[in-house]
């Protein structure tokens, strides 16, 4: 059977001679992957667990539809210990997930030649391998676009962020699980041929190409001269991504670092996350005539908000972590949720609460928390921060904080808690 | 198999986990909102990244590498790839573009972030020159 495509690559990029960089070849891409799957797989796993953190198969917590979701990767439930918990593991999900970008890109630029190899497709393997490199890279580019634009609320597409942010990294993970196993020869090949690190000792004017290979496709057939060095490319690379963590990471880690962080989206020290408006939530009804309403086995108590104030308060110092990555940790001070599922009948040490807003609308107006999160002694429904009553924004009458919980999960503006 | 297929069968077997996994996803996608437009955005990423992006600051950098020597495109390099790599990370707010949304959630529009890119960016190329200007001292003092 003959090939469909001529024997011969039509001009520019499909020829080996249009790609000239001196730099690129099996190791710079093996180096480079290294690098970048060290990233991302910090990226993956917290991922994930935050997926998990939200306790998707509780209550009404879950974005994607339970029928089309995994089997719940954690064997138990999100823990309330440490309290900075989720501000860690998200903080790191996003700041890797913004500081990956120029590895990624780098390693694409290191592999370019290879989308215009020729002949297009040798063999049924090459052409399989060619589909699984197009969802891999798909996926990757996807993922990070996606998650750079949410981090920064902005939403130039029309899906759902959490479903298809989720869906890719599915695709994502299982396509570069396979991209590692099939290019792990390789890689070991390459470290074996030049070493892992002795390319980086290489100044400029000691900087040679790595032999040309046509069947590799990636060291090129007629190298420019160099006008940078190997560990110069990777400088910039790494200074790229160290330069992004200053301007993006003090939103997380917090303290003077939050000045420092130029172009992170939250800034200021305590970021509001949805305004009231946004929310709309209005003056009447937080008003004198806001009851919280706690119900177990059908029975209802109402509580005034007098009421709640003269029960026994607790003040907590914990963060809340937005899953947008900033995080802040303030002083709360109100009734622990043990207490008020007492107070609605039920028993503390085994319960979950479906927590209810006054929000009108939304898919987080409802957030279903675990029994370890009702019986922890630092988790509140809080009536006040830093001292004073909590503002409308932050969820006046009373809001739930939670150690560990994910940001929009500790409800606000808080209206009826269902003990079961 | 080897010969006719190109790999090894555990190749082949990895391949078809992968494309299963991936039809699996692409029907609960299709259930999903706006399926049509998440296979859009991950071909447009694709067709993006690969054929616009890449084409653009390569073509880029070989003007700059004809512009000036080989020897000196460092300094012009090194600020203007950092800048441009915050401006690819931090368009949304810098440009302007997600001002909407950003007030409509948070209560206040995202201020003075094209003003302080254009700062980190007056800051990086400064330290080049910086860096140039030391170098050529250096040199001039060793000849």
């Amino acid at each position: 059977m003959r090939a469909p495509w001529p024997a011969d690559p039509p001009p520019g990029p499909f020829r080996g001679t249009f790609w000239r960089s001196p730099l690129r070849g099996p190791w710079l891409t093996a180096f480079l992957g290294t690098l970048l799957l060290a990233l991302t797989s910090v990226v993956i796993l917290t991922g994930f667990l935050s997926h998990a953190a939200y306790e998707p198969d509780l209550g009404r917590n879950a974005i994607v539809p339970r029928d089309g979701d995994l089997p719940g990767l954690l064997p138990f439930d999100w823990p309330t210990s440490p309290s900075w918990l989720y501000a860690f593991t998200q903080g790191l999900h996003v700041t890797v997930g913004f500081v990956a970008v120029p590895f990624l890109l780098a390693k694409l630029w290191s592999v370019i030649p290879r989308l215009f190899a020729w002949p297009p497709v040798a063999s049924p393997a090459q052409a399989l391998e060619r589909i699984a490199i197009a969802l891999l890279v798909g996926s990757a580019l996807f993922q990070f676009a996606t998650g750079v634009l949410n981090a920064q609320i902005y939403y130039p597409f029309k899906f759902n962020f959490v479903v298809a942010h989720y869906y890719g990294a599915i695709v994502f993970t299982a396509s570069l699980l396979l991209h590692v196993l099939v290019k792990l020869p390789t890689i070991r090949h390459a470290y074996r041929e030049r070493g892992v690190l002795q390319p980086l000792r290489a100044n400029l004017a000691s900087t040679e190409p790595e032999p040309y290979d046509p069947d590799g496709g990636l060291a090129p057939e007629h190298p420019d001269k160099p006008t940078l060095s190997r560990r110069g490319l990777l400088g910039l690379t790494a200074g790229g991504g160290a330069l992004v963590a200053v301007m993006l990471g003090g939103q997380s880690i917090g303290g003077p670092l939050r000045k420092l962080s130029l172009l992170a989206p939250r800034r200021e020290g305590f970021p509001v996350n949805k305004t009231a408006k946004a929310a709309e939530i209005t003056a009447e009804m937080t008003g004198d005539g806001w009851r919280l309403e706690l119900i177990h086995d059908g029975r209802k108590t109402r509580l005034t908000r007098a009421d709640l104030a003269g029960m026994e308060q607790r003040r907590e110092s914990l963060p809340i972590a937005c899953v947008e990555g900033w995080s802040t940790t303030q002083s709360w001070s109100g009734v622990r949720l043990a207490d008020l599922a007492k107070a609605a009948g039920a028993d503390p040490e085994n319960v979950t609460c479906l927590v209810e807003s006054l929000q009108p609308a939304g898919v987080l107006r409802t957030a279903t928390l675990n029994g370890g999160q009702v019986r922890d002694d630092r988790s509140l429904l809080a009536l006040q921060v830093n001292g004073a009553d909590l503002s409308l924004d932050h969820g006046y009458p009373a809001r739930i904080i939670v150690p560990a919980l994910p940001g929009v999960h500790n409800t606000k503006w808080v209206a009826r808690m269902t003990f079961s | 198999m080897k010969r006719r297929y190109g790999a090894s069968p555990l190749h082949l077997i990895l391949h078809v986990a992968l494309f299963a996994a991936f039809a699996w996803v692409a029907l609960q996608i299709a259930d999903a909102r706006a399926a049509s437009n998440i296979v859009l955005w991950f071909l447009a990423a694709l067709v993006l990244h690969d054929l616009v992006l890449l084409p653009f600051y390569t073509g880029i950098d070989r003007a700059a590498k004809r512009l000036t020597s080989a020897a000196r495109v460092n300094y012009l390099r090194v600020p203007a790839a950092l800048s441009a790599l915050l401006l690819l990370l931090f368009f949304p707010p810098i440009l302007g573009r997600n001002e909407g949304s950003f007030a409509r959630v948070a209560g206040t529009p995202p201020e003075g972030y094209a003003e302080r890119w254009l700062l980190v960016t007056a800051v990086l190329f400064g330290v080049s020159a910086l860096i140039y200007l030391a170098r050529a001292a250096a040199a001039a003092r060793a000849s």
